[in-house]
């Protein structure tokens, strides 16, 4: 079963919802492209369903509402430490099964990987996921290959056709508020088909760092790390101690954990010049195998999800799914 | 719910001086702690570091650190009485029970002796513990020296070998890398033997090899990494080798898993 609801009666749930919540969605910032007169598609906060942008996908992931690019853990002085606060209302996410799927593999890390990471917890708990279906794939997507074109673990599902909403799930204080709604048949629009295609090798072992596929990449990327940040499964951050100046002699400031990148000049680097992968193409290769291979051996299933991306962002056109596909060969090449 | 990001408070009770730029601090801390684990010592505005623990007291944890980095220079201008901001122990650390009842070899490059010297002292204060306890410990030159008053003690103790890479003319000790040392230790039974190697990459990596031309067994033989480390409980990513976090699966492996661990 679900509900047949008119837009307007929709966005009044939504309002009424904001006291409690903040409502974030993939928008259109006009202008903020990256060339001039290019508008940028990424998560913001939403007042109304018309602001969503469906039919192009978001260029960043939903990720910054859990893990923000700058978040203060805390603030010091010499001798005193202050948690930072958490946000005081609850968050409510658009966003679709691939990145859906993307929450789990936050999750492993923040809650399951050695310590529940505090900070992530607060917010997570607090998070209400509403599926945005898939009516089809756009060029880059590869969720199919990847698995996690359908899911079932949304706190609601919206389709939005002309003006009216289709909905279902088990998120109460949205369901509750659906006023004049028309109880009708809904599922959620998943796709079954993508253009881009991946096949991950069943023998792919780490041995294919000897590979000479990586080459390329030492010439064609420029470590910039825009991959990493758009990525939603990317969680690796750099901590960083803010000091505030003029703050007398005392040393006060703040602690922080920014966004890190395993593509970017000295994500390895160690107290005494000490480093690790200093070829571009072996950063590549450190990412993509984490992305289908290593994670797997720890968790059970593949990191990446397929959202493409990674291959939509990269100023070299290096591309995320050509590259796996490259992996069968350099198993050959390398298991000779 | 426990923040695991937030420091504690703690006094710097003593500043042993070993050289130039190592200085171990003798910390504040009550609480389990073995060989092998690290804290997060930070300060604020210069940021946090992994640094192993070197030695474990009544009361007290020991955190040998060089001069090298932006955190650990400030942490030089710190003395008695001063306090810093840590968090941990994080990390496997070595477990004893694994090396008592065995024969044991330790071999430590430089700074490596630092996670490995709570091992040390332990055979030290209870030699009947092992049936034999070999120490080879090499560093760069005379004045690199670490735990120089340890050394004289373990001198007593143990089957000492304290090497240096290079020395004036006119020095009396040993001179040659760790790895000279190795073909003819007097080993009791190669089967048994338990062997620690710590120290950088590629000494680790020959030492190891040396080992096992002895013949003595890969599962035999535990290796200590070092890598960086923003948290130091598996979130920030920065330590992961293949499907390994250092800090939560490591940082001490045996050689059987090590040996897997390709940057």
């Amino acid at each position: 079963m679900g509900y047949q609801i008119h837009i307007e009666k929709f966005n009044d749930a939504l309002k009424a919802l904001a006291s409690e919540y903040n409502i974030y969605a993939p928008k259109r910032f006009i202008g903020g492209g990256t060339y001039s007169d290019t508008d940028r598609i990424r998560y913001g906060e939403i007042q109304s369903v018309e602001e969503i942008v469906f039919d192009v996908k978001s260029e960043f992931s939903y990720k910054e509402i859990l893990t923000p690019i700058s978040q203060t853990l805390f603030y010091f002085t010499e001798d005193e430490v202050k948690e930072a606060d958490g946000p005081t209302k609850g968050a409510i996410v658009f966003l679709r099964s691939c990145d859906l799927h993307a929450v789990k593999r936050m999750d492993d890390i923040y809650l399951r990987n050695g310590f529940e990471d505090f900070y992530y917890k607060r917010i997570r708990e607090k998070t209400k996921f509403i599926l945005m279906g898939c009516q089809e794939a756009f060029e880059s997507c590869f969720c199919v290959d990847m698995g996690t074109n359908t899911c079932t673990n949304y706190d609601a599902f919206v389709n939005v056709k002309d003006d009216m909403v289709y909905l279902d799930g088990t998120f109460t204080d949205l369901l509750a508020r659906m006023e004049e709604a028309v109880e009708v048949t809904v599922s959620p629009d998943f796709v079954t088909e993508t253009k881009t295609k991946v096949h991950i090798p069943e023998n792919l072992s780490l041995d294919v760092m000897d590979s000479s596929m990586w080459n390329e990449y030492n010439e064609r990327c420029i470590a910039c790390g825009r991959c990493n940040f758009v990525c939603p499964t990317c969680t690796c951050f750099t901590m960083q101690d803010v000091f505030y100046e003029g703050s007398d002699q005392k040393k006060t400031g703040e602690r922080r954990r920014v966004w890190a990148s395993c593509q970017v000049n000295g994500y390895t680097d160690m107290a005494g010049g000490h480093s690790f992968r200093g070829d571009k193409g072996q950063r590549m290769r450190f990412k993509v195998m984490h992305k289908v291979h290593d994670y797997k051996k720890r968790f059970g299933y593949h990191m990446c999800v397929g959202c493409g991306r990674c291959d939509d962002i990269c100023p070299e056109y290096i591309s995320f799914s050509a590259c796996i596909n490259k992996l069968s060969d350099a198993m050959q090449e390398v298991e000779k | 719910m426990r923040n695991e990001y937030i420091p504690f408070l703690s006094e710097i009770k003593e500043v042993i001086k070993h050289t130039e730029i190592e200085y171990t601090f003798r910390m504040a801390f009550e609480g389990e702690v073995k060989p092998g684990q690290f804290f997060e010592v930070s300060l604020p505005k210069y940021g946090e570091a992994p640094i192993s623990v070197s030695g474990i007291g009544e009361g007290t944890v020991d955190l040998t650190i060089r001069k090298v980095g932006k955190v650990t220079g400030e942490i030089f201008e710190k003395y008695v009485g001063d306090k810093l901001f840590m968090r941990g122990p994080y990390g496997n650390g070595f477990d004893l029970e694994n090396y008592k009842g065995h024969e044991v070899v330790v071999v430590a490059g430089g700074t490596g002796l630092s996670p490995v010297r709570g091992i040390v002292e332990y055979f030290s204060k209870n030699p009947e513990d092992a049936k034999g306890f070999t120490l080879i410990t090499g560093f760069k030159s005379p004045q690199d020296m670490l735990f120089k008053e340890d050394i004289k003690e373990w001198a007593n103790t143990m089957n000492l070998i304290v090497t240096v890479d290079q020395a004036p003319e006119g020095y009396t000790g040993a001179t040659g890398l760790v790895t000279k040392f190795i073909p003819d230790l007097e080993i009791k039974d190669l089967e048994d033997v338990q062997v620690i190697v710590v120290g950088p990459p590629i000494m680790m990596k020959f030492t190891v090899q040396e080992f096992l031309k002895r013949g003595i067994k890969e599962e035999n033989i535990w290796i200590s990494q070092e890598r960086k480390m923003c948290c130091g409980i598996g979130k920030c990513g920065h330590c992961k080798i293949d499907d390994t976090y250092i800090c939560l699966d490591g940082p001490v492996f045996n050689y059987t898993k090590g040996k897997l661990l390709r940057d």
